[in-house]
């Protein structure tokens, strides 16, 4: 393998060779540009310029010269409701079912992750023995793929599982638990959080081993009691750290779907539809292929995105510079 | 006892007792080994019941420990025979090999003489069962499925999109932090304004280029559009940077071309980020879910992370093979995460994930 490589390498010296000597050595950088901005282009300028003109556009076909112009057509489907805060005014109920349950998912996910992050990371960082050994427990969740997320607890939540019968060894009914909405929804934050909340919990604790010292002797040194030393120093020297890890979590928890998708389907009914599986279906699963409102619905998200990403480039150089 | 306790509880510094544990201490550990219990059970319940058969599967309560029950090969009897112990009436204690079951009754055979049918109460008797693993749930994956492929399609896109991956990201980062060049700035701009579009909301106009490339039902589908991260450029050239300008000066004073100093110099320099970098590619590659499922509809094209998903639906009750294939899923990953984690846990705490 490393020998193929190398012998692609030395093929690739002698255009790379002769660019050199055509063009120049500054003029080469761009030659070295070139595939990633070809790629760039291709699959992420390219999209982004096409998904307008896919959600102005209607009719189930792929290519464009096939697409009639609806103009904000789909935006308003998408918005037109007589109640916003009920999803079956709605002329497309899913996507606003898809908005709230998104909007409550993204709530609970990132505010008891944090929370449980921020905690986890404050006993990781106390004087324990074994220190790598837990954070490694906390951490490896993160490294399972979503699809195995969801199958290792589907098979404990499964009628006859581990959680029911730990449910009837104690002398409760045992529950359906992913037949029941709001047990489905419950299940769904949780393996979320499960699986992610290692990965944050390593950047709180990094940013929580960064503290200097000498500030909590100074502390105790004035017989500062812990709650009072947590709140005093500890919080507000977190806090750059804080944003960051906040505004993270809250991109890529609007963009959940992978795990939600293979744990419940979206269900029962649409309990569980979050608004990438909006996308997903009415673009892709559904029969017609709705592309522009699939469309339209994704550009809405990506305003929300652009948000939250100028957010944390915001935050990120504020952090380096502070 | 008072000893051990003593043992367990003290902490470094004087050892007259003057510093055990606090409560705090003790909470913090209670915390910490139910997140052990948290984090590993759910996955060691997995691994334990993927040995399980579908008799002991179907049990309810489950047991921790895969179990299964004896058999035993008789003189005019074909198949083995499962055994069972007698729990009531004169032959209590005694065991016997059940040849067939009808309704509450079962017929059974005495193990010295094979011939003489005894009738006995489904309820009056109970399975011999020993400790065993089911490694047929595993073998039946490779015999009854299509299991190979779907190996094969996960690996094929994994090795080939990082390694792609690698080489594209560095040549740009090489551009990016070693080149004085006009627009310098307005790239860098450009990249970091990928980063605000996420594969996520393009998804439609993404498939028709895809399809126009001819790519939807293709490897390649999965492979190419993902081969430029703006985080793989950014991890590479922050690394680059550091990289004294000296050394390159020094190799074209000898004469070596602009690309034997990238392939020569610059990227065995870069060893440590390249490597972050290609753990982190496989790891994105091995776990992609959502792109592959727009693409990839034909089974034989199915990644593992597919073919767990449309099994789960069609195999509701088939648990056995669907647990296997799950731990088989998750097994290179928890290989690389053992071998590796060091690097795994800076790598990640430094790019910020994806």
């Amino acid at each position: 393998m490393a020998r193929m490589i190398s012998y692609c390498m030395r093929i690739i010296e002698i255009p790379m060779l002769y660019l050199q000597k055509r063009l120049g050595i500054s003029r080469l950088a761009w030659v070295f540009l070139l595939p990633n901005l070809l790629l760039f282009g291709l699959f992420a300028f390219l999209p982004v310029v096409l998904n307008f003109v896919y959600a102005m556009t209607g009719s189930d076909q792929i290519l464009l010269q096939d697409r009639t112009f609806v103009g904000m057509g789909n935006y308003q489907t998408l918005t037109s409701c007589e109640d916003f805060l009920n999803p079956n005014s709605c002329k497309d109920d899913l996507f606003w079912r898809a908005v709230y349950n998104t909007f409550w998912f993204v709530l609970l996910q990132v505010g008891f992750m944090v929370g449980f992050a921020l905690l986890t990371a404050l006993m990781l960082n106390s004087k324990i023995r074994a220190r790598g050994f837990f954070r490694s427990v906390f951490f490896f969740p993160v490294l399972l793929s979503p699809v195995v997320v969801a199958l290792i607890w589907k098979w404990i939540l499964q009628r006859e599982g581990l959680a029911n019968a730990a449910l009837e060894g104690m002398g409760f009914d045992t529950i359906n638990w992913l037949l029941d909405r709001h047990w489905a929804f419950f299940w769904s934050v949780f393996i979320s959080v499960w699986a992610h909340m290692g990965f944050y919990t390593l950047i709180l604790l990094a940013g929580l081993q960064a503290i200097p010292r000498d500030v909590y002797e100074a502390a105790s040194m004035d017989a500062a009691s812990p709650f009072r030393t947590f709140r005093r120093i500890t919080l507000p020297l977190l806090m750059p750290t804080m944003i960051v890890v906040l505004v993270l979590s809250l991109i890529k928890s609007v963009q959940t779907f992978d795990e939600v998708y293979a744990f419940t389907g979206g269900g029962p009914g649409s309990a569980t539809t979050l608004l990438i599986q909006y996308v997903y279906e009415t673009g892709f699963a559904g029969t017609p292929r709705l592309f522009g409102l699939a469309s339209a619905a994704s550009i809405l998200l990506a305003v929300v995105l652009v948000i939250l990403t100028c957010l944390q480039l915001w935050a990120s150089r504020r952090n380096v510079n502070g | 006892m008072g000893k051990a306790i003593a043992f367990l509880t003290r902490t470094r510094g004087r050892g007259d007792g003057s510093q055990r544990l606090h409560w705090t201490d003790w909470f913090t550990y209670g915390y910490l080994f139910l997140g052990i219990v948290l984090m590993f059970g759910p996955v060691v319940w997995l691994v334990m019941s993927s040995f399980k058969t579908d008799a002991e599967l179907n049990n309810f309560p489950p047991r921790f420990l895969p179990y299964a029950q004896e058999s035993v090969v008789l003189d005019g009897h074909k198949k083995p025979l499962p055994l069972f112990t007698v729990t009531e009436g004169e032959l209590a204690g005694t065991q016997v090999a059940q040849v067939r079951r009808v309704g509450i009754v079962s017929q059974m055979v005495k193990l010295d003489a094979p011939d003489e049918i005894i009738k006995i109460k489904v309820k009056e008797r109970e399975p011999v069962e020993k400790l065993a693993l089911a490694w047929e749930n595993y073998t039946d994956l490779f015999k009854r499925f299509n299991f190979l492929q779907f190996l094969w399609n996960s690996t094929f896109i994994t090795i080939i999109s990082t390694l792609i991956m690698l080489l594209v990201n560095s040549m740009a980062a090489f551009a990016l932090s070693k080149y004085e060049f006009r627009g310098r700035t307005t790239v860098l701009a450009l990249i970091i304004g990928t980063l605000m579009i996420p594969q996520t909301v393009v998804l439609v106009p993404l498939f028709l280029v895809v399809r126009e490339m001819g790519m939807i039902n293709s490897l390649w589908g999965v492979i190419i559009p993902g081969a430029a991260t703006p985080t793989g450029v950014f991890l590479l050239r922050q690394y680059m940077l550091t990289i004294p300008d000296e050394i390159l000066d020094a190799a074209r004073m000898d004469k070596a071309s602009e690309w034997k100093i990238y392939w020569r110099i610059i990227l065995p320099l870069s060893a440590p980020a390249i490597a972050v970098l290609a753990i982190l590619a496989i790891m994105w590659r091995w776990n992609d879910f959502l792109w592959p499922l727009i693409v990839l509809s034909r089974t034989e094209n199915f990644t593992l992370q597919l073919a767990l998903n449309s099994f789960q639906g069609e195999m509701q009750t088939q648990w056995s093979s669907l647990l296997a294939m799950t731990v088989l899923t998750l097994l290179p990953i928890a290989v690389v995460f053992a071998f590796l984690q060091k690097y795994i846990a800076t790598g990640i705490a430094s790019t910020g994930g994806k």
